[in-house]
This record gives structure tokens, C-alpha cells and sequence, in this order.
């Protein structure tokens, strides 16, 4: 129960303040199509430099969490999920909106994002110490396992192709060795002067997510987006509550589905949703009905995408591996301030640790209360012409990475690896596996040469990196997930894509 | 023997620089000294040429999913505003000013993509607030805020 000594922390003016504004700015962040919350919490971050470790991290988390909640109002008010994880509340919710059925509809995805989002905290409140003390059995040969596991996982099945995946993951890992070597001072790969000092994480996160959409937004033309808002009738909030209760079942399968779905590395919240939404109907006895306005469809895809939030962030606080992209964002900002999760974290910065992890408790629940409000304003926002959207996260993404360092290197950076990820993107390779590799490459790196150093006074490599039942676990794993991926792959396609939803 | 269709051969480009890059970087980790320095690289680099290569060689013999690639439309419309956004980024951001810059490239951006009508004089008046309006917030957050310290060349 240590969390409890640091709920007070959370209600400081400056805290609750930055908790508010990035609630209520990731709701209507959430809500504007193109702007993933990958995206929204890795322009974010420039803008915590300046703050404390714990007051950046609340900042990041609420916008997270609300980013996540938020992309509800455009799937049900637009049939434009605004970010992956709401794909499947689109299937339900824009058609009860369509009945004259959206502000009950917009009620209960936020009522069953708070249930789902706080159960998945408590998880994260109550899993975390624990495997963190674990994380302390570990060793160089160990962390170099998992960081390759973090890069493989996310590769493989965050994918749609493997190859792809894991050819991602190596550029990504690739791109962390560019710079001067640490121990032997060495320079590697230095084809520019901007490359001098290495690839900032926080200026290629930028570019990587935020690029590659201004591009997209470019491609469409000068068109207008022709998404209609539908008006939103008045419906009390106490209906919808009693609408929760009587969909008790949808709302536990959801929860269970994104808890679990969340707690495994490099699986997001749009497989969460899709999962618990193909699982309530299965198990609901009105099954004919889902896709034509069910509120069960609503509640289980909400509770679940919201449910994964938690849970993903118990690998990345416990053994640094991130378990979504925005949990990799969120390594990058835990990074910059010098804080290393795992044991260091809960060990040396318990006050930053559970400052956050409880401010994504309170944060639920603001973003169940603000929501309901903000969601007739995000809808607006949702409707602003790209054109302006587009030019908004350009300008954001330039002052964002030069304010890291005051560097112009950083900008050219930025720009470079936006640009070739919005034709890599193009060709099947994707954005997220490329991220892990840049942020999990130096760790790899360092325990690997650890690792060389201690196997090279001991047994040699082989025994040291392949032996121990610790070792072989994590390689079976790494193994695993390709080969379950590459079966996936061959048997069907795998995912819904967003495209389809919208079709 | 009928020519790829326009995604796949640009998919067989795409792929081509990435092989082009693994071979590179396994070339240069395996030639580089001192060798130490390059162990990691080593062998990151031995295990990105093989993907490297093999999905060349798939997208070659038309073994693998294209993904959607790039239209001809798409690149007529995209083209603008990234030659726009590159030589906001590589040139003016720096040779003119940060602020100056940003408030041009954006101005440029709207009246490019912008659906509204161009004769209209109500819209130009609108793109010009916005530019204003969002010129003013940067300043706010990045200089004021943050403070920022931005290249001011020739001009802001």
C-alpha cells in the first residue's frame, strides 16, 4: 500500500493542474483523427524539460490515458476512429449515434473507460513492486534478451508483416549505434556533422510519429474532409449508468481482455478492442445484434482499449521494456529526466514512481468527468481541415525537436527519419518496432558488452548468453513470438484495419 | 512478361535502398576499427542485411504484400507541401529566422491545402489569422514559456 503515501502528491496545485490540462487536452487531442496518442505524447514531451521528473510524467500519463478515451467521440460521432485503439467502438457506437442514440452512447464508452482504466492501474499499482523486485534476478545476458525480446515482440506482432517487423526493429537498433562509441570513444557511422553526437530519442520520436502523418495529411489533398458531426442529443447520465450495470458482462470480459492483452509486450489497445469485442459477442446471448448500435459493442471495445493502459506500462516500469509505442514514448521521457525504471525507479524515485502511477488513477476518473463535457468541443476540433492540422504539427514538431538540445542537427534529424518512415510506412514497415530498436538499442548494446567482458572471464559467450534457464526462457519467448506471428501471418490477415472500418 | 504494377515496383525501390543500406552498414561494422567498437553493430548489422536481402529478394519475385505505396495523385498532391516543408526545415528555418519561417511555411501550407475557396477574399483573411493566431502561441509556449532561445538570422 506504499502508493497511498503519495496520493497527496497528486492533488498539489501544479500536479492536479498539469493532470487537468492533460486530461482535458488528450481528450480533445484524442478526438482529432490523425493526431494517434502516440503522436500527441511524443510532441508533449518537449514541453516537460522544464517541469520536474514526476510533473512531465503526470503530464504524459494523463494525456495517454485521455488520448486513448478521447479517440471515442470521433469513432462514434464521425466514424473516424481517433486513434487505433478505438476501431472497434466505431462498429457499434457510430451506429447508435446515427439512432439519435450518441450522447448515450458517448456516455457509457467513457463510464466504461474509467471501470476499464482503473482496474488496469490497480493491476499496475499492485504488479509492478513485485516484478520489479524480480527484475532484480537479472543480468547482463538477461537485459540483452529482453531488450531484443522488446524489439522482436513489437516487430512481429505490431506488424503486418514480420520480416518487416523485425527488418524495422534492426534499423531502429541500427540507428541507436550511430554516434561515438562509449567505451572506446570510436566513431560509428557518422555520415553528417547533425549525426555527431548520435540520434536524439526524443527528436526521432517526434519525427517518426509525427511526420509521417503531416505527410499523410499532404497526400489527401486539398479536399475537404467531409466528416459530418452528428448532433448529440440530451440523455441523462444516470440511464447510461444503469446501461453499464445491465451490460455487467461486456464490461468484465472487456476489462479482462485489455488487462491481460495489455500486459503483453507489443500488443496495443486496437487488438484490446477488436479481442474483447469479438469476445462479448461470442459470450452475449443478443450476439445477432452487435454492429447495429449494441451498447454492449460500445462498452466492452472502450473498457478494454482503456483496461490496456495500465498493464502496459507495468513491463516498462519493471524491466524497461515499453508495452505499447506511446509506453516506448513514455521510456523517452522518463529517459530525459535520468530516471531508469525498474528497481532504480522504485528504489531511488518512489515519490516520482507512484506520484504517476497515481495520477493515472485520479486521471480516470477526471477523464470520465471532463469527457462527457468536452466531448461536444472535441467533435469540433475534430472537424478542423487538415490543412491546418497538418501545418499545426509541422510547426510543433520543428519547435519540439530544436528545443531539446537548441540544436538545428536535431531538426534535420527529426525531418530525415520522418520522411523516409512516411515511405517506409508506404511499403509495409512500421514506425513502432523502428522506435524500440532506437530506445532499447543502447541497453541491449551496454549489457551486451557487459555481458562479453564477464563471459570472456568466465565460460565464454555461448554458455554465459544461451545457458541458464532464465536465458533460455527469454529466447524461447523471443522465438516464440516470431514464429506465432509468422503462423498468424500465413493463416489470415490479422488485424481490422482502419480503412476497412471507415469503408 | 507483363511490367509490375506501379506499387510493386516501387516496392522493389523501397526495398532495394534498404538492402543498400544493410549491405553498408554490415560493410562498414565489418571493415571499421577499431573492431571492438563495431561488436554490437556486428551483429545488428549481420542480422538487418539478411531481412534486408530477403525481402528485396521477395518483393523482386513478388513473394510479399506490396503495402498500398504511393499513387500518382497522391504524389501530386503531397509534393508541394513537402518541397514547402524541406526547405522550411533545411533552409529558411535556419537562413531566415525561426519565427519568420514558421509563419511563411504555414502561411504556405493553409493556402495550399485549405479547401476553401482561393478567390475568396474571406477565406484569405482567415488564413491569415489563423497564421497569426498560431505564430502567437509558439511564442508564447516556446519563447516566453519555455524560453526557447531560436535562430534569428536575416530576419526574427
Amino acid at each position: 500500500m506504499e502508493f497511498l503515501l503519495y496520493m497527496g502528491d497528486v492533488f498539489t496545485p501544479i500536479n492536479f493542474g498539469l493532470l487537468l490540462l492533460g486530461t482535458i487536452g488528450g481528450l480533445i487531442l484524442g478526438a482529432t483523427p490523425g493526431l494517434s496518442p502516440t503522436m500527441a505524447v511524443a510532441l508533449l514531451i518537449p514541453f516537460t524539460f522544464q517541469l520536474e521528473a514526476a510533473q512531465g510524467l503526470i503530464l504524459l500519463g494523463a494525456a495517454y490515458t485521455s488520448t486513448v478515451a478521447g479517440g471515442a467521440v470521433s469513432a462514434i460521432l464521425l466514424k473516424i476512429p481517433g486513434a487505433p485503439a478505438n476501431i472497434a467502438t466505431t462498429l457499434d457506437g457510430h451506429t447508435m449515434a446515427q439512432k439519435g442514440e450518441g450522447a448515450k452512447a458517448l456516455q457509457i464508452s467513457f463510464l466504461a473507460s474509467a471501470v476499464g482504466g482503473v482496474f488496469g492501474v490497480l493491476l499496475l499499482i499492485f504488479l509492478t513492486p513485485v516484478l520489479a523486485q524480480w527484475a532484480l534476478a537479472f543480468g547482463p545476458s538477461h537485459l540483452f534478451w529482453l531488450a531484443i525480446l522488446g524489439v522482436t515482440v513489437i516487430g512481429s506482432l505490431d506488424s503486418a508483416s514480420v520480416v518487416k517487423g523485425l527488418l524495422s526493429g534492426c534499423i531502429g537498433l541500427w540507428l541507436a549505434t550511430i554516434g561515438f562509441d562509449d567505451i572506446m570513444g570510436a566513431q560509428r557511422f557518422i555520415f553528417h556533422p547533425a549525426l555527431g553526437g548520435g540520434i536524439n530519442i526524443i527528436a526521432a520520436l517526434i519525427g517518426l510519429f509525427a511526420i509521417p502523418q503531416v505527410i499523410t495529411m499532404f497526400a489527401k489533398g486539398r479536399r475537404g474532409d467531409g466528416a459530418e458531426v452528428i448532433a448529440v442529443q440530451k440523455h441523462p447520465i444516470s440511464g447510461a449508468i444503469r446501461e453499464l450495470l445491465r451490460n455487467k458482462r461486456a464490461l468484465g470480459i472487456g476489462t479482462a481482455t485489455g488487462s491481460i492483452i495489455g500486459l503483453i509486450p507489443g500488443v496495443g489497445g486496437q487488438i484490446a478492442g477488436l479481442v474483447a469485442y469479438d469476445q462479448s459477442k461470442k459470450f452475449s446471448p443478443d450476439r445477432e445484434k452487435f454492429g447495429t448500435g449494441h451498447p454492449e459493442g460500445v462498452i466492452a471495445a472502450e473498457s478494454a482499449n482503456n483496461a490496456m493502459v495500465g498493464p502496459s506500462l507495468v513491463p516498462l516500469l519493471t524491466l524497461s521494456i515499453p508495452g505499447s509505442p506511446t509506453a516506448a514514448v513514455l521510456l523517452g521521457g522518463l529517459l530525459i529526466h535520468g530516471i531508469f525504471p525498474g528497481t532504480d525507479l522504485f528504489d531511488n524515485h518512489p515519490d516520482v514512481a507512484w506520484t504517476f502511477i497515481n495520477s493515472m488513477l485520479i486521471g480516470q476518473v477526471l477523464m470520465c468527468i471532463f469527457g462527457l463535457y468536452v466531448a461536444g468541443l472535441a467533435a469540433r476540433v475534430a472537424q478542423v481541415p487538415q490543412a491546418v492540422m497538418a501545418a499545426i504539427v509541422l510547426g510543433l514538431a520543428v519547435f519540439g525537436s530544436y528545443s531539446v538540445q537548441s540544436s538545428m542537427g536535431d531538426v534535420y534529424v527529426m525531418a530525415a527519419l520522418g520522411v523516409m518512415m512516411y515511405f517506409l510506412e508506404r511499403f509495409g514497415f512500421s514506425a513502432a518496432p523502428l522506435v524500440l530498436g532506437l530506445i532499447l538499442g543502447p541497453i541491449a548494446e551496454a549489457n551486451f558488452i557487459q555481458g562479453s567482458m564477464i563471459a570472456t572471464a568466465t565460460d565464454g559467450m555461448a554458455p554465459y548468453f544461451f545457458g541458464g534457464p532464465l536465458n533460455i526462457l527469454l529466447i524461447a519467448v523471443v522465438i516464440a513470438s516470431i514464429l506465432y506471428s509468422a503462423w498468424m501471418e500465413l493463416r489470415s490477415r490479422r488485424y481490422t484495419s482502419k480503412e476497412e472500418i471507415i469503408a | 512478361m507483363s511490367a509490375p504494377s506501379l506499387p510493386r515496383l516501387q516496392h522493389i525501390i523501397g526495398s532495394g535502398v534498404v538492402a543498400a543500406v544493410g549491405i553498408w552498414v554490415a560493410y562498414v561494422s565489418y571493415t571499421q576499427q577499431p573492431a571492438e567498437a563495431f561488436l554490437f553493430p556486428r551483429l545488428i548489422a549481420s542480422v538487418f542485411v539478411v531481412l534486408a536481402l530477403w525481402t528485396f529478394a521477395k518483393a523482386c519475385l513478388g513473394w510479399t504484400k506490396v503495402g498500398t505505396g504511393i499513387t500518382a495523385r497522391q504524389f501530386t498532391n503531397l509534393a508541394p507541401g513537402l518541397g514547402v516543408a524541406l526547405v522550411y526545415i533545411f533552409w529558411a528555418a535556419k537562413g531566415l529566422g525561426f519565427y519568420t519561417a514558421t509563419s511563411i511555411a504555414f502561411f504556405i501550407l493553409l493556402s495550399l491545402y485549405d479547401p476553401a475557396p482561393h478567390g475568396a477574399l474571406k477565406s484569405w483573411v482567415k488564413r491569415v489569422i489563423i497564421t497569426a493566431c498560431f505564430m502567437a502561441v509558439m511564442y508564447g509556449l516556446f519563447a516566453l514559456l519555455l524560453k526557447v532561445y531560436t535562430p534569428r538570422e536575416v530576419f526574427f
